[in-house]
């Protein structure tokens, strides 16, 4: 069996500090790590690969130093790692990059599951996976919280649904995206910190990949941002001052006045 | 190939772009920004950083596109046990005030035999035509046959906008369907709009991890797709003078890829988008055992409590209870907002709520700019306030 997992580099600070005075974003000293909810679905492939001896595989789409991040994911038990990088592949959407790792799966030999993580902490779309398992020709079930049994033929999982959670069987081949409740990745051990170091990590090209570059990057991507900006004050608040005890009897009388509060 | 320009006439050096850029793929050097285009991904992240609008991205995009042979606004009738799901009604709401801009019909699809008799409903909520999917494969709600009868069906009919309820079951279902369409999809759109001159969907979503937001169009490909989280638009008021049609599509997709084996219910007590009462803890809170003061507060309000994201990240609550963009979408009477600083994600979380009370000791929390009474304090401090004097009153 044959394992995928796609994973992605985000920047180091899910929040992002407003400069106060020219109100726009500050990123200073912010580092470039591994999504989240990838490190999960990274570890859950290296369990399968234990219980089954799975082949698995990282694959990333990114800048040149996202490699340190495939490395990594092989000092952490997964079989090797691919690099998608090219300045063809830059300003994709999800649609544009979906298409570009699902080329980047068949160039690998195909995969008989792709996980992903839930969603990335930057774009929090959730699309690849959906979009990814569409171009794969492959069932997708999203929010997965556990992989209950894996054969050659079928994965049995549990899904996070509305209000309730859902057994279902999925045949293979299959992607699916995990959450990260109750996931604990593990560190790398020494053993895996030098293979991570000494692993041939292929780096791919557009021309290397084989791909439409008119389905890539920028120019692949359907969806563009015409205007970014900050939202606007409304009006301006009622302030209640004083000491803690003066806020909370005005907190009091306005609930009373506005009824929720008799 | 596209790339960032720094145009170095308006350039001042003044370095906004190189914090903004979360990949060192800016540095300022001899007082003008440089770009390494090695490094940068084109996230534009920079482009709004920048007070002189000196940064912009180059690019060829071709312009032909096939938008005069797609009409009409579609959105799709999410069903929950056997009723529509809320966020039907709030996406029909918005989809006819899309469809009055544009001149144009607005179509809901919905899936199942059990839909029929709601057909008046949806057509009193602003429907103007209602297409009942049949097919033996929708007996049960898996992604994949709805997808495929969606997406053909939306091929045929090519409608120029679909929307889709971001769910649990609308996130997994719509992007399926746009890879399907090759088409473009924006995820948790808070704010939806026409363009008048262009016709475009303005589709404005929290973006790039900051406190910004960002307005998004598919210039080119149809429909142009967006989903919206449930209470974030205003519900359609019915009217029982609208009329509209009712269409049948039937279907045979053979589908067994996958199957549903159980349904496990979970309580929901921690169903947050009906509560008419919030109260919602952030970081301020200090520390884990103080969002008892929170709960208490919920319960003496006949409320429920919610929580921020980084209190789940900290492991101090459960994901179920998480106010925001990637958790619940909440629109309750009121909400009492403590020691939550309002990073634009948790805002979208927020919006459609009646009166925001935010209690923060930071007086330039931006989660004031939301707020209707601003309380600059230690929340901590006021929560026990208050609760001691509910007691005394109560006594």
């Amino acid at each position: 069996m044959k394992i995928v997992v796609c994973v992605k580099q985000v920047p180091g600070t899910a929040r992002v500090p407003l400069d106060p005075v020219t109100h726009t974003i500050r990123r200073e000293g912010t580092r470039s790590v591994l999504n989240p909810f990838d490190s999960c679905a990274l570890e859950q492939a290296v369990q399968i690969a234990e219980r089954t001896g799975a082949k698995t595989l990282a694959l990333s789409m990114g800048i040149a130093d996202t490699e340190l991040l495939l490395r990594d994911a092989i000092s952490r038990g997964i079989d090797g790692g691919m690099l998608l990088s090219d300045r063809a592949f830059a300003g994709a959407d999800t649609l544009a990059t979906a298409y570009t790792l699902s080329m980047g799966i068949r160039r690998a030999g195909g995969a008989d599951l792709v996980l992903c993580g839930k969603m990335a902490v930057d774009g929090d779309t959730g699309q690849i996976g959906p979009e990814l398992a569409e171009f794969l020709g492959m069932a997708h079930v999203t929010q997965v919280t556990k992989i209950l049994a894996v054969t050659d033929k079928s994965v049995t999982v549990k899904r996070k649904a509305e209000g309730e959670s859902q057994l279902l069987q999925v045949r293979l081949p299959a992607l699916l995206t995990v959450v990260r409740e109750g996931c604990v990745p593990r560190l790398p051990s020494i053993r895996g910190i030098r293979a991570g170091e000494r692993a041939r990590v292929p780096v791919l090209d557009a021309n290397g990949l084989g791909v439409d570059t008119g389905r890539t990057g920028l120019a692949g991507s359907p969806t563009q941002v015409v205007r970014t900006f900050m939202p606007q004050r409304e009006s301006e608040a009622v302030s209640l001052g004083g000491s803690a005890q003066e806020q909370s009897t005005a907190l009091i009388s306005l609930l009373q006045e506005v009824g929720t509060y008799a | 190939m596209p790339k960032l320009h720094i145009d170095s006439a308006l350039c001042s050096g003044c370095g906004l772009c190189q914090s903004a850029c979360a990949f060192g793929a800016i540095a300022v050097a001899g007082k003008r920004a440089v770009v390494a285009q090695s490094r940068c991904i084109l996230c534009q992240g920079c482009i709004g950083a920048c007070p002189r609008k000196a940064i912009a991205l180059e690019a060829e995009k071709p312009d032909s596109v096939d938008s005069v042979h797609h009409k009409g606004v579609w959105v799709f009738g999410e069903m929950k046990d056997g009723n529509p799901h809320p966020v039907t009604q709030e996406l029909l709401g918005k989809g006819r005030s899309l469809a009055d801009d544009l001149g144009c019909k607005l179509t809901v699809a919905v899936p199942g035999l059990d839909a029929a008799r709601y057909s008046k409903t949806l057509i009193q909520a602003g429907a103007d035509e209602v297409l009942l999917c049949e097919s033996p494969s929708l007996a049960q709600k898996l992604e994949e046959p709805f997808a495929e009868l969606l997406a053909r069906e939306i091929g045929e009919r090519r409608p120029e906008i679909v929307l889709i309820g971001a769910t649990p079951f609308g996130r997994s279902l719509a992007p399926r369907i746009a890879a399907k369409l090759n088409t473009g999809l924006t995820a948790d759109c808070t704010e939806l709009a026409v363009d008048p001159e262009t016709r475009l969907l303005l589709q404005t979503r929290p973006a790039f991890g900051g406190n910004l937001m960002a307005t998004i169009v598919t210039k080119n490909h149809r429909p142009q797709m967006a989903t919206v989280r449930p209470g974030v638009m205003a519900p359609a008021t019915l009217n029982s003078d609208r009329r509209g049609t009712v269409r049948h599509a039937e279907y045979d997709v053979a589908y067994s890829a996958v199957q549903l084996l159980q349904r496990i219910q979970e309580q929901t007590d921690s169903d947050l988008s009906a509560a008419q009462v919030v109260v919602c803890a952030g970081r301020g809170i200090g520390e884990k055992k103080n969002l008892r003061l929170v709960r208490q507060l919920a319960q003496a309000l006949g409320g429920t409590y919610g929580v921020t994201r980084p209190l789940v990240d900290l492991g101090w609550s459960d994901q179920s209870r998480q106010i925001g963009q990637t958790g619940w979408s909440v629109r309750p009477k009121l909400l009492i907002s403590c020691g939550v600083s309002g990073a634009v994600q948790h805002l979208a979380g927020i919006g459609g709520t009646e009166m925001v009370i935010a209690i923060n000791n930071n007086e330039n929390a931006p989660i004031f700019s939301a707020a209707h009474y601003r309380v600059v304090g230690d929340c901590v401090e006021i929560l026990e306030q208050m609760l001691l004097e509910l007691k005394a009153r109560h006594n």
